[in-house]
């Protein structure tokens, strides 16, 4: 599984005019970096033969088809379309889609979550941690360096402030892939040709019997400051002067 | 001597001959004042003597201390990355910079110059390839970074109006937030300058799309030698009133007149852009490809460069690039740009499936996503780079029928044979634009020697421009002949003649040392 697709920050963002949230009509949509590399990760779990299939998750209208294709060009097996759009998809949030996640991999009996850590977007960084929590699995977060079994434990080493920690968990667990885990491949044509013939399923969250209404509500969303511009001056003393006049020295 | 009723190769020979004579007579041909020190006297590509122009006295200074206060520089640090080109190869001792900000400025410098006798190099980004751009001698270096204004952009027509010294990467972002895009795009587009863009007639990766600048430009501000500012800065697509002037100067590399303003017709941005990053394994597959790329995609299609092995190779090795599919003889980079993604996409695919099942192409990878497509665009943009890591570069920019464009790479390993490290071939093969490029540790005569003039008659037997988009600057203008016919350099001479009487404008370049 890996986390929704998103909508990818164009040279300008801006503020929709009621100040409920950013533009996002006629923004290039595409999958989020770090959930790129749980894709990759997971494929390569495949090809070391250390899980059966990948099936790639993601939540949101109908242009997510686009993303999960590219997911199945990168190597996963199927896809699970979770429909949501319009007001629902404008609110859904980590909550909700963590809620459809485990609600999922009960359904499939999956064994092992892997997401990106955080969505470039919203920057939430808990829908992981959260799923993990609603199924009461295990969690290891920012995974950075090969995801590996051993003996029914996963072992994974993880970037922490320090240093790098290796840690072993129970299976079935979460995982959520941080920058440098891996480079993600690129999907190459015979791939990609293949990628058609694979299976997209579609589901509703009501099917999974997820409530996707969301309990925050936005206030409003503000454009930061916008920066001053600077004044040029020609020689030190004019510096000073400025400084001392703007009460700085 | 009239030289008009040789070849190129006699007028060449002659040429060699003329300077070993003088040299022979004990005249000053083996001049001090020559800014190559390794290059053999009777290279073509070489300084000719320094004309006699006067040079810049404590007047002088004065004079532009007072028109540009704080814009005249002397300091030989911040003079030096003015006096040397990009590539390292070129060299002059200027001792004057100066920065004007304003059209009329530039008419004062160049009036007060022309009367003077000063000679005057125009320098943009400096950012060519053939020695254009920087003095050869002690030429006052006039540069337009000051000149960055955008003046005018009407979004209904698309025409923007700007100064000369606006950097490309720039207006094309200044373009981009109001949903438009310039009609041409280099590697060089952090640093190039518009003005200098006009003055070389660059093509770039989107001249199969947008057509030149010969089109795209719709009016320029030229200030002429004696400092007469000619305003055809008009911003009308159809103008058909009297000689259309500005295709003067397009192209000139600053020797007619110093552009200073440019009005150009900008497309919009396209709401979808894919690229596809292919793999050929010959050179006829590529052509194959090329023909089943233009028919099912014709009007989407905005871009279609090459690279060869070699190329990505040297990419992987020095600039540490991944290989997004299997290695193979050939790479093309495709772009396609239009209004509709999803048919842009389901035409792309189409043509992919094509090519895939008919074997044209063995291994493929595609881009939607703006990072990625970066990444792909980079390993195209960046093989020029790459080169620089090798030692020393010899560029050549030819125009070939577009069937024969390898022919001359291989040609030139099989002739070259180990004298050359490297001998690679890339480019805007959409155009039959060849960039071939052979490296050596060190510069190295004797392969110069093997090179040249072997380049440039395999190009002219083809009728092929030996400078496709570089222009002749310093270093190609004596090949001149190569690639357009006696008469022609003549009336180019005499048009020259009636600009810039004293020739202060850019001496040494562009036009052959022995037209008269």
């Amino acid at each position: 599984c890996f986390a929704p697709f998103l909508c990818l920050r164009p040279p300008q963002i801006r503020v929709k005019p009621d100040r409920t949230g950013v533009v996002t009509d006629g923004v290039k949509h595409s999958m989020n970096p770090f959930c790129e590399i749980a894709v990759e990760e997971a494929v390569k779990l495949k090809e070391k033969k250390l899980v059966k299939e990948v099936v790639a998750v993601s939540c949101g209208p109908q242009q997510v088809q686009e993303t999960i294709r590219t997911a199945l060009a990168m190597g996963a097996d199927r896809g699970i379309h979770v429909e949501v759009s319009g007001k629902d998809y404008e609110t859904l949030g980590p909550l909700q889609v963590s809620k459809i996640f485990a609600a999922l991999a009960k359904k499939e009996q999956a064994d092992l979550i892997i997401l990106g850590k955080q969505a470039i977007d919203d920057d939430c960084n808990q829908t992981g941690q959260m799923t993990a929590a609603l199924l009461d699995w295990p969690t290891l977060a920012f995974s950075s360096e090969d995801v590996t079994l051993e003996a029914d434990k996963l072992k994974v080493v993880r970037e922490i402030d320090g240093g790098l920690e290796t840690i072993k968990i129970n299976l079935p667990a979460v995982v959520t892939a941080d920058l440098r885990l891996n480079t993600p491949r690129y999907a190459t044509l015979p791939n990609i040709m293949k990628a058609k013939k694979k299976k997209i399923t579609n589901v509703k969250p009501a099917d999974l019997g997820v409530d996707v209404s969301s309990r925050l509500e936005v206030l409003k969303v503000d454009e930061p400051p916008q920066r001053q511009s600077g004044v040029k001056v020609e020689t030190v003393h004019d510096l000073v002067e400025k400084l001392k006049e703007a009460g700085r020295i | 001597m009239n030289v008009r009723h040789y070849t190129p190769r006699q007028q060449i020979a002659l040429f060699h001959f003329v300077i070993i004579l003088q040299k022979l007579k004990g005249h000053e041909e083996v001049n001090p004042e020559t800014p190559y020190t390794s290059d053999t006297v009777g290279n073509p590509g070489a300084a000719p003597p320094r004309l006699p122009f006067s040079r810049v006295t404590q007047e002088d200074l004065a004079f532009f201390r007072t028109l540009l206060p704080g814009r005249t520089i002397t300091d030989p640090d911040l003079l030096k990355s003015s006096n040397v080109d990009w590539l390292k190869t070129v060299e002059g001792n200027s001792e004057v910079l100066l920065r004007p900000k304003t059209t009329e400025e530039v008419s004062q410098i160049l009036r007060y110059c022309n009367e003077r006798n000063l000679a005057v190099c125009p320098q943009g980004g400096n950012t060519g390839l053939v020695g254009g751009s920087v003095p050869v001698f002690d030429e006052i270096i006039l540069s337009t970074s000051l000149m960055k204004q955008v003046i005018t952009f009407d979004n209904i027509s698309g025409i923007l109006t700007c100064q000369a010294g606006c950097v490309l990467e720039n207006l094309s972002n200044y373009l981009e937030e109001r949903d438009f895009i310039m009609p041409l795009d280099l590697g060089a587009k952090g640093s190039c300058h518009i003005g200098g863009n006009v003055s070389t007639n660059a093509g770039g990766l989107r001249l199969l799309r947008y057509g030149s600048l010969r089109g795209t430009v719709l009016g320029l501000e030229v200030v002429l030698a004696d400092g007469r500012i000619l305003n055809c800065l008009a911003t009308l697509r159809k103008d058909n009133t009297g000689y259309d002037l500005k295709q003067l100067f397009i192209g000139s590399e600053g020797t007619l007149g110093v552009i200073t303003a440019v009005s150009i017709l900008c497309p919009r941005k396209p709401k979808a852009v894919n690229v596809a990053f292919l793999g050929c394994s010959s050179f006829q597959q590529l052509l194959e490809t090329f023909q089943c790329c233009r028919g099912m995609l014709g009007e989407i299609l905005s871009a279609f460069e090459f690279l060869d092995a070699s190329c990505m190779s040297l990419l992987e090795k020095h600039l540490k690039l991944t290989n997004p599919i299997t290695e193979s003889p050939f790479y093309i980079v495709i772009e396609t740009a239009g209004s509709n993604a999803t048919h842009d996409e389901e035409k792309l695919h189409k043509f992919l499936e094509e090519v895939m099942t008919s074997s044209l192409v063995t291994d493929g990878t595609v881009a939607t996503e703006a990072t990625k497509i970066k990444a792909l665009w980079s390993l195209r943009e960046r093989v020029t780079e790459a080169l620089t890591h090798e030692g020393y570069t010899y560029k050549y920019d030819i125009s070939l029928p577009v069937e024969k464009i390898y022919d001359l790479v291989q040609d030139m390993r099989g002739h070259l044979g180990d004298m050359a490290k490297n001998v690679v071939g890339y480019g805007h093969v959409g155009d039959g634009n060849l960039h071939l490029n052979i490296t050596s540790p060190s510069k190295d005569p004797a392969l110069l020697a093997a090179i040249e003039p072997y380049v440039y008659e395999w190009t002219s037997k083809w009728k092929g421009s030996i400078s496709a988009e570089h222009g002749l600057g310093l270093k190609k203008r004596n090949y001149i002949y190569y690639s357009k016919p006696s008469e022609a350099v003549a009336l180019m001479g005499s048009i020259k003649a009636m600009l810039d009487p004293k020739g202060i404008l850019n001496p040494y370049k562009t036009l052959p040392d022995n037209i008269h």
